[in-house]
């Protein structure tokens, strides 16, 4: 088992706290299998190093993860990682959570960059990014009313605190998906052919049972020839229905 | 912000994207900090290939900064005495310490160590600016630019 990264300084009444969809992200990227299809496509020491981006980090737990055991993952120390979340909260306590775990004695020796407050990976530039990973905001539920993000995404003016409206706003970011709950997870698939590098670009993606993902697959084998989708990772097997999963979308030889 | 990062970094602005001057975003106003961080020798070598260098050096001659030299380094320039043919040093990669050269302290100190606190960034086709705050920079767009 590697060691899951230490969140103990992130306040979890706005930013979200790691639970059973973030573990299953670590279980499944440093699996035996996708650890062999990742060193396979990664691990030659001398290629160039690969872009890990993360969107909606949260509290840093699932990139802090990937940064600090590279070499069991990725097969090489020197990878990058990068995130990106819409809470400006969860920017910062990553960053630390991450810094954090690359300073534990048994960490990778890889490289964090940084993590930017964005929408998505909109600021990113197009197939710059080798591995993305996104655990998205998935429960069917209203999403919440932006016009407020700007107001609710930094302490009010003159304040040391949060409101109490604000951390609610902030959680239900992390949480509320829309329509199946797959209204943000939808904008950020469509993103993903333009953001992976074209030759070794892999993406993985977390669908709960309510987003349909029989269909969200087929959606994303109909982007065109060569493009691969797999189930890689699951949890809470219920009567033949597994509650969430993890998929790893690629593009075959390409 | 790390320097190094602002070489993945566009303008968020959709229409923007495939206009060449979205990239790089050209920092304004900016106060650095140094942020130490322990040197990776061999990520320096394999990250050269990737450096948008003409487009590193405009950022840092904006900044300020010492210029960069007009070509990128090679590896062998990143390594006292050298750099040992590829082979070898798969094979040997555990037991070899290689030593950086001046050139590989000043990439590390540009690429990871230079941070922007505080600023802003710019897109050179659209000129929309974002902010960078206690070094996190934020690319939310007002409703009416997404
Ligand atoms: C389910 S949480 C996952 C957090 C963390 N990655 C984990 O696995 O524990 C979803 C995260 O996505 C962020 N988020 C929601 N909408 C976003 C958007 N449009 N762009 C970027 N991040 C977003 C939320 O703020 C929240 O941190
Ligand atoms: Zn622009």
């Amino acid at each position: 088992m590697l060691p899951t990264p230490s969140t103990s300084h992130v306040c979890f009444d706005r930013v979200y706290e790691p639970a059973e969809d973030s573990y299953l992200l670590l279980d499944t990227i440093s699996s035996t299998s996708e650890a062999a299809f990742l060193q396979n496509r990664f691990g030659h020491v001398s290629s160039t190093p690969p872009l890990i981006l993360e969107v909606g980090v949260g509290s840093g737990v699932v990139l802090a993860f990937a940064a600090a055991n590279a070499r069991t993952i990725f097969g090489r120390n020197d990878v990058l990682t990068l995130g990106t979340d819409i809470n400006s909260f969860a920017c910062r306590a990553a960053s630390q959570t991450v810094s954090t775990a690359l300073r534990e004695p048994t960490s990778s020796s890889s490289i964090f960059l940084d993590v930017a407050n964005g929408d998505l990976a909109g600021s990113i530039r197009p197939h710059s990014v080798d591995v993305f990973i996104f655990n998205p905001p998935y429960v069917p539920a209203e999403l919440p009313d932006f016009s407020r993000h700007e107001n609710f995404n930094t302490l009010p003016a003159g304040q040391e605190k949060t409101t109490f409206d604000q951390d609610s706003y902030l959680l239900e970011l992390s949480y509320a998906g829309g329509a199946d709950g797959m209204v943000v997870t939808n904008r950020m698939l469509e993103q993903i052919p333009n953001l992976l590098d074209l030759k070794r670009g892999v993406a993985y993606v977390l669908l709960c049972a309510q987003n349909k993902p029989e269909e969200v697959k087929r959606h994303i084998t109909g982007w065109g020839p060569g493009w691969g989708v797999e189930t890689v990772g699951t949890s809470g097997r219920q009567a033949g229905w597994e509650k969430l999963q993890i998929v790893r979308i690629w593009k075959e030889g390409a | 912000m790390k320097l190094l990062t602002l070489n993945f970094l566009t303008c968020a602005i959709k229409t923007c994207k495939t206009q060449p001057a979205s990239f790089p975003l050209h920092p304004r106003d900016a106060e650095l900090e140094i942020v130490e961080t322990d040197m990776n020798l061999p990520f320096l070598k394999n990250i050269l290939p990737r450096l948008m260098w003409d487009e590193l050096r405009t950022i840092t001659s904006e900044l300020g900064l010492p210029d960069l030299p007009p070509t990128p380094p090679t590896r062998s320039n990143l390594v006292e005495g050298g750099e040992k043919d590829a082979v070898a040093e798969e094979e040997e990669q555990e037991e070899v310490v290689e030593e950086p050269t001046q050139t590989a302290k000043d990439l590390h100190r540009i690429l990871l160590e230079t941070c922007i606190k505080e600023g802003k960034l710019v897109c050179g086709a659209c000129g929309h600016e974002y902010k960078v705050m206690e070094g996190v920079a934020n690319f939310l767009l007002p409703g009416h630019l997404v």
